[in-house]
This record gives C-alpha cells, sequence and structure tokens, in this order.
C-alpha cells in the first residue's frame, strides 16, 4: 500500500498541487485522474521521487519515502516498476536488452536466468519473438507493452503508469489496460495509474483519486463515479455524447 | 556563478550511488568506441591537412636566402605540439563528440529514459556521464598523438613534393632543439581539455528542458561553452606550464 499525506508542490508563483492525501491499495488498480495540467504527473512524480515535494510525504508500505535517505530510497525504487507516458524505451538498446536492463543492474541473477525471465515477461505481455527489434523498430503500441514488461521483469511491488494509453487508438488503449489490470492482480502488485482517458476509468478504475487543479476533489470507485455529485467530476466525466447519455438512461 | 554552482554539484553527483566496477567498464568501452574509434578517421584527415597547409604557409613567409630551410619544419613541429595538435583538435572534438554527447543526452532527458533509470534506484549522471569522462580522458590524449603525427607527415608530403624542403631537411628540422617538455605539455593540455568537453556537454544535455528544438540549443550551448573553457584553460595552462 502507499500512502500520500498533504502533498503540495509549487513552481515559482503556480501552485501545482495542494495538500493532497490518499492511498492507493495493493491489488488494486488505482487512478489518479482529471484533466490537463491539473497536476496528476506532478504528482505522480513526487511519489516516486522524480520531484521533490514541498510539504508532504509519501509512504510506502509505512516507509516513509520522501525523509528517507538515499540508500534507503534506492532500495524502495527497486521495488518500483514504472511505464513512462512515451515507453520511455532506451534507443540504443534491442527489446530484449531494455527489458533485460533491471535485472542487469539490480539483480545477480546468471545469463539463462535473466534470458528466461526477459522471455516470461515479453510472453506475459503477448510480444513473444521481437527480441531482436529496435524500439524504432516497433509501434506505439509495443513499446508501451515493452515497458509494461521492463517495469515488472524484478518483480516489483509498486507499479506505476503514466498515461499509458496516451497516443494510442481505442483497441490498443484496451488491450494496455486490461494487460494492466491483469497484472496488478497476478502479481497482486500496488498500481497507480495516471489517466484522463474515459475508457480506462470505466474499465479498470478500481481506486480513483479526482484532481482538479491541485486539488483532490473526490475519490471513490468506477462503479459510483457517475452518481459523485462533484461538479467538477460531473464536467470531466460526462464531456462525450455516450457518457451524457448514459447518465440521462 | 548560479550555472557554475550547478556544475560543481553536477560534477559532485557523478561519484555518489555508483554502480560496480564490471558496469562501468562495459559502459567505458563502449564510450571509448563512440568518441576515440569513430573519430579517428575525422582526426587524421584534419590534421594531415593542417600539417599540409602550415608547411605551405610558413614555407611561403619563411623562404629566404637569410633562413635555413629546415626551420620552416621546425615551426611546423612546434605548431602542431604546442597548437595545433592539441587545441584546434580539441574544437573538432568540441564539434564532433560534445555535441553528440550533449544532445544524446538530451533527448535521453526529454523521452523520459534519465527519469527511467532514477526510478530504478540508478544514479542516472553517474551511470551515463562518468563513463563518458573516463573513455574522453582515456582516448583524446591519443587522438592527440595521433593527430600530432599525422599533422608532422601531412607537411613532410607537402613540404617534399612540392619542393620547399628536402626531405633530410624535414626531419632536421623535426629533430632540431627539441624540447621533450613540449610533449608532456600538449598531453597536459589534452587531458584537461578532454574533460571540460566531455564534462560541460554532458552537464548542458543531462538537463535539458522542453523538447527537439531545446536538444538542439543545448548542442550549439554545449560546444559554444566547450569552445570558450578550451580558450581559457588554453592561455592559463601556457601561462602556468611554459
Amino acid at each position: 500500500m502507499i500512502k500520500i499525506k498533504n502533498i503540495s508542490k509549487s513552481f515559482g508563483d503556480k501552485n501545482v498541487l495542494d495538500g493532497i492525501s490518499g492511498e492507493f491499495v495493493k491489488g488494486k488498480t488505482n487512478l489518479i485522474i482529471g484533466a490537463s495540467g491539473t497536476g496528476k504527473s506532478v504528482l505522480l512524480k513526487c511519489i516516486v521521487g522524480l520531484i521533490q515535494p514541498d510539504t508532504g510525504n509519501v509512504f510506502y508500505d509505512l516507509r516513509n519515502f520522501t525523509e528517507a535517505e538515499k540508500d534507503m530510497k534506492s532500495e524502495i525504487r527497486r521495488e518500483i516498476g514504472m511505464l513512462f507516458q512515451g515507453g520511455a524505451l532506451f534507443d540504443s538498446k534491442n527489446v530484449e536488452e531494455n527489458v533485460m536492463f533491471p535485472l542487469n543492474i539490480l539483480t545477480k541473477m546468471s545469463a539463462p536466468e535473466k534470458i528466461e525471465r526477459v522471455n516470461f515477461c515479453l510472453q506475459r505481455v503477448g510480444l513473444e519473438g521481437i527480441n531482436t527489434k529496435m524500439p524504432s523498430e516497433i509501434s506505439g503500441g509495443m513499446k508501451k507493452r515493452v515497458g509494461i514488461a521492463r517495469a515488472i521483469v524484478n518483480n516489483p511491488n509498486y507499479l506505476f503508469c503514466d498515461e499509458p494509453n496516451s497516443g494510442l487508438d481505442p483497441q490498443t488503449s484496451i488491450v494496455i489496460d486490461e494487460l494492466i489490470m491483469e497484472i496488478t492482480h497476478e502479481f497482486d502488485i500496488t498500481t497507480v495509474v495516471v489517466t484522463h482517458d474515459m475508457n480506462s476509468v470505466m474499465g479498470i478504475g478500481e481506486s480513483i483519486m479526482f484532481l482538479s487543479k491541485g486539488h483532490k476533489l473526490w475519490d471513490g470507485s468506477n462503479k459510483d463515479i457517475m452518481h459523485s455529485g462533484v461538479e467538477e467530476l460531473d464536467a470531466f466525466v460526462f464531456t462525450n455524447k455516450i457518457m451524457k447519455r448514459l447518465k440521462t438512461e | 556563478m548560479k550555472g557554475f554552482g550547478r556544475y560543481m554539484i553536477f560534477l559532485g553527483s557523478l561519484f555518489v550511488r555508483r554502480e560496480t566496477f564490471m558496469t562501468y567498464y562495459k559502459l567505458t568501452l563502449e564510450e571509448c568506441i563512440n568518441i576515440g574509434i569513430k573519430s579517428i578517421l575525422l582526426f587524421v584527415l584534419v590534421s594531415t591537412f593542417i600539417g599540409g597547409v602550415t608547411t605551405l604557409q610558413t614555407g611561403a613567409n619563411l623562404i629566404s636566402p637569410f633562413v635555413p630551410r629546415f626551420i620552416i619544419s621546425n615551426v611546423v613541429r612546434e605548431m602542431t605540439i604546442l597548437e595545433l595538435a592539441p587545441t584546434i583538435m580539441a574544437i573538432i572534438y568540441a564539434g564532433k563528440v560534445g555535441s553528440s554527447m550533449s544532445g544524446g543526452l538530451g533527448t535521453m532527458r526529454i523521452t523520459e529514459q534519465i527519469d527511467a533509470l532514477e526510478v530504478m534506484g540508478i544514479n542516472a549522471a553517474s551511470y551515463l556521464v562518468l563513463p563518458k569522462i573516463i573513455a574522453s580522458l582515456m582516448m583524446y590524449p591519443l587522438l592527440v598523438i595521433v593527430s600530432g603525427i599525422c599533422a608532422l607527415l601531412g607537411g613532410y608530403l607537402v613540404g617534399t613534393l612540392t619542393e620547399i624542403l628536402t626531405p633530410t631537411e624535414y626531419v632536421y628540422g623535426i629533430r632540431y632543439s627539441f624540447n621533450e617538455f613540449f610533449i608532456s605539455f600538449a598531453l597536459i593540455k589534452s587531458i584537461v581539455f578532454a574533460f571540460l568537453i566531455a564534462s560541460i556537454s554532458s552537464f548542458k544535455g543531462y538537463y535539458t528542458q522542453g523538447g527537439a528544438l531545446e536538444v538542439g540549443i543545448a548542442s550549439t550551448q554545449a560546444v559554444t561553452a566547450s569552445i570558450i573553457a578550451i580558450l581559457l584553460a588554453d592561455y592559463f595552462l601556457a601561462y602556468l606550464l611554459l
């Protein structure tokens, strides 16, 4: 479980996050949603330590990550897998080397063990047989799946996904969403997904935190998001015709 | 001053939370190939021509019944060892290798590859930059030696083919009144320049923010800042050591 307490962050005069608190539950896909520019990605970066929050703390299973020493931070980070918006695959390495990278750096596994683990993860994301392809030779959706394989290769306890559907067609988006949810349940990990895609919200939003203008306005699940009674959330949810029709029905 | 302070903090960050020796060993070898082996052709070409042109121009200025011809190759030698091989080549090195380092790191930054390393608990600055600096420190002095030899050979070819001076005169001039310290001086300069180019270019690339346009700007800034640093260091080293 990940707990955040009173996270605030400003850039110059701009207050991006203002006292955000909440919990991300183990074994569930936890979504952080909101319109563009509401501070979702900044919050995610504060949680994984890429940005130092001005105030507040992040706890990974009761371990205070924000105030931890560098060694402790490194230790916690080694339990983290992260899927970045563009995949963030290393251009100079092929698919196999990309997925194997965390194992090379963080473990003392033998070469055959590493290969076996990499192949298992690639198979798990439906990408067997593309080991020697370079990132430039594969599609956006495949890059995301390789990114997921790399994120889970070292058996993380925490999985973070920053807008996993951005730039993907609706069909591939659903594949990626389902994959994230399956992996979360299968490996019983704490998954946090930042998204503004309503298909994802309705599809995999087992636990949802809604942000607006740097404030947390609502939390709940996809089952009760339609009846939140929060004006800003309604404005976010019922933007397209299908959702509007669903509401009236 | 703020930029200089950030540069010093950046240098300090290279030596904390390091990875294993073998990790750096492999990365440094890769960088040696990228930096050194792939630059040899350019260095050979440029320095051979510069050596040849220097001989021609020195000859044009010094051909006189009162000046012995071997002085031409003597001047070419001094210019090559003291300035052409370490300093002029450093400017070319900054343009080729420095811009590539900066561009590569800048692209890694904007495509979140550096963030990916940090999230894995890896000190990205140390992992990515330290091998580049070590490889640069190893390869640039070798490139300077190759460059010096090629410049002198270029001078020999042009000098003898155009009959400005005979092969015997050229070799005599090269050996005449030789100060061995100049070789050490050139190598000291090459080590300082190698460090400046690799560290400044990496610093500029590592902290790139924005998109493709900013990566280009960072590369340009890296080359400009490296060249200024080279010229300043060149002056101070000459002042202190000669």
